[in-house]
């Protein structure tokens, strides 16, 4: 579709409906998409397509809409699977959101640890990455611990080396921090889990979407991300886990669909990856993510990552440029993904963003999920520009020139 | 596409960011906590962190000094520091009243602005037609009717409909 090093946005943002939309009489420039991002007309289609003539309920119906159905629901997960180098579809277990991935590991696994266990998270996890550890260690007495940032706000493999130890049983590390937009050297945290026979859980909620993530490069067990944060709908998360160790897991919720065979006192599993999807899924938002995958594999994630990188490039150069512009992270934006959190003057983030909303610029402030690396970092809230595939520097100048009228409402001189 | 953004709505913007609150953002009066404080109370918006904690000095029944702390936004902060200004010198009778109108100005769209004076307090009008700003300008309120219930040994409310969490200090 085009160059490794650039994208042809154009042509991508006309396939983006809600590009064409107005914001307060201004073009939506859209800067969110760490919180998520939007869907082009072949999701948008696949999702209404689904209901318009294939609605059925999966893997028990008899009749042509339920074996249609059940097919394209499957087909997706092989999708999936291929998508992030699985060695099986069987790998790939469907769930709500990452959220629900992690609770369901943190549920599993949290009930075979004793008090003195220790979970290791680290200083920069998303609240989802670790409220479901800090109600596992009130179950169980585990401990847990956490993986410093080094100087340049970045996970090392030295930081990373301080925090696990011979009582380590669970590692569990955001990929690519939702404010820092730093990489984590997963392959090699998973090396030294590994070396002490811990369990490698990796949350790739913000690195899936921005970067080709292959589940064996990871060395990990467990990787966690959503459909909604990579073009899909909402409602979608994915669990990939190792076969083996799936396989092993007691499950996560009972019901319908995870069963072989029940009896008033008991029941047998479903074999993987139904055991661990109890009822209904989420037929036609797991339908619609296949339609997602279709357009990232199209373009490329390679690609994806260039433009991303170009794009966080020309952002911190620019962004850098204002006076009384804090930025959050690696220095070097070679060592970021397309995630910018910042503050600008002292105007606190929600003012920023209130008064970039009025310019039809959307950007999200406050502490993203992420108190405890807010206390880190040392300040309340920040604002934060994260971009995709459609994002073009124009859309940046723009981030800028509303910038300067925000310090300008302020009291500052451009 | 960036040119002529400045062409945007400034009307709507102005309206929220009034000089007044501008004004209380970058000079807040009754910073720090107050001499001889009878009472005091915190509270927080846990959806995005704004917190305010005050402190208030009740002599005979008169609120004789408010003081407040805390971090936020322009409106969150603006919005303590001129309840601080407004509420020093006034019974606790009165100080419940002007908190309750100073909500209803903020929540209601029926509001009347001719039907009391709020003085200065009425700049904060504009936060109203804009919705997710709206708990901004409460908190302080929230934190000083908690304080006001404390200081009174009543018992105190909790308003579900305020994404607020007030404490005791």
């Amino acid at each position: 579709m085009t160059t490794a090093t650039s994208l042809d946005t154009a042509a991508i943002r006309a396939q983006f409906p809600i590009l064409s939309r107005e914001v307060h009489g201004q073009p939506l420039v859209y800067l969110d998409n760490a919180a998520t991002t939007q869907k082009p007309q072949s999701v948008i289609d696949a999702l209404s397509g689904y209901y318009g003539t294939m609605n059925a309920n999966i893997h028990r119906g008899l009749h042509t809409l339920a074996e249609e159905a059940t097919t394209a629901y499957e087909d997706v997960r092989k999708q999936v699977a291929a998508f992030i180098g699985a060695a099986s579809h069987r790998e790939i277990v469907f769930t709500r959101n990452t959220t629900e991935s992690l609770n369901l590991l943190a549920y599993t696994l949290g009930a075979r640890l004793r008090p003195g266990d220790e979970i290791v998270l680290t200083a920069a996890e998303h609240h989802s990455n670790l409220v479901p550890w800090q109600l596992v260690t009130q179950r169980t007495g585990a401990v847990l611990r956490f993986i410093e940032l080094n100087d340049d706000q970045q996970i090392d493999v030295d930081t990373a080396r301080a925090a696990i130890n011979a009582s380590t049983r669970i590692v569990s590390v955001v990929h690519m921090s939702n404010v820092l937009g730093s990489i984590a050297p997963v392959a090699e945290i998973a090396e030294m889990a590994r070396a002490v026979d811990a369990t490698m859980i990796v949350d790739a909620a913000q690195s899936a979407p921005h970067m080709p993530v292959d589940v064996s490069d990871l060395g990990a067990d467990y990787v966690a991300f959503s459909a909604h944060k990579m073009l899909g709908p909402t409602g979608v998360g994915v669990l990939w886990g190792r076969r083996d160790l799936l396989a092993d897991l007691d499950p996560f919720l009972g019901g319908g669909e995870m069963i072989s065979v029940v009896t008033r006192e008991e029941s047998s599993w479903a074999a993987l990856p139904h055991k661990f999807e109890a009822g209904t899924p989420n037929i036609a938002d797991v339908i619609a993510f296949g339609a997602a995958l279709d357009f990232l594999d199209e373009i490329g994630m390679d690609s994806i990552a260039a433009h991303d990188a170009e794009l966080t490039h020309y952002a911190v150069e620019r962004l850098s440029r204002l006076e009384g512009l804090d930025i959050y992270g690696p220095a070097d934006p070679a060592d970021r993904a397309a995630v910018i959190a910042f503050n600008y003057r002292d105007i606190h983030s929600h003012d920023v963003a209130t008064i970039l909303d009025r310019s039809g610029i959307a950007v999200r402030a406050g502490h993203h999920c992420a108190q405890p690396l807010m206390r880190t970092l040392g300040v309340p809230a920040t604002a934060r520009a994260s971009f995709y595939l459609y994002n073009e520097r124009s859309e940046v100048d723009a981030l800028v020139e509303g910038l300067l009228e925000a310090g300008e409402r302020f009291g500052f001189a451009r | 596409m960036a040119a002529n953004r400045e062409s945007q709505n400034p009307v709507e913007l102005d309206e929220l960011y009034r000089d007044v609150i501008l004004d209380h953002y970058r000079s807040p009066r009754n910073r720090g906590a107050c001499d001889d404080a009878t009472v005091s109370a915190e509270g927080f918006n846990p959806s995005c962190g704004d917190e305010i904690q005050l402190s208030v000095a009740i002599v005979n029944g008169t609120l004789s000094g408010l003081g407040f702390g805390g971090s936020g936004c322009s409106i969150s902060q603006s919005s303590a520091s001129m309840m601080t200004e407004a509420m020093t010198g006034r019974s606790l009778d009165s100080a419940r009243e002007m908190s309750l109108h100073v909500q209803q100005m903020l929540t209601d769209d029926e509001f009347d602005l001719d039907s009391v004076d709020l003085g200065d307090l009425e700049a904060l009008s504009g936060v109203a037609r804009f919705p997710v700003r709206i708990k901004c300008g409460l908190l302080a309120w929230k934190v000083l009717d908690q304080a006001l219930a404390i200081a009174t040994g009543e018992s105190v409310s909790d308003d579900s409909d305020i994404p607020t969490r007030v404490t005791s200090a």
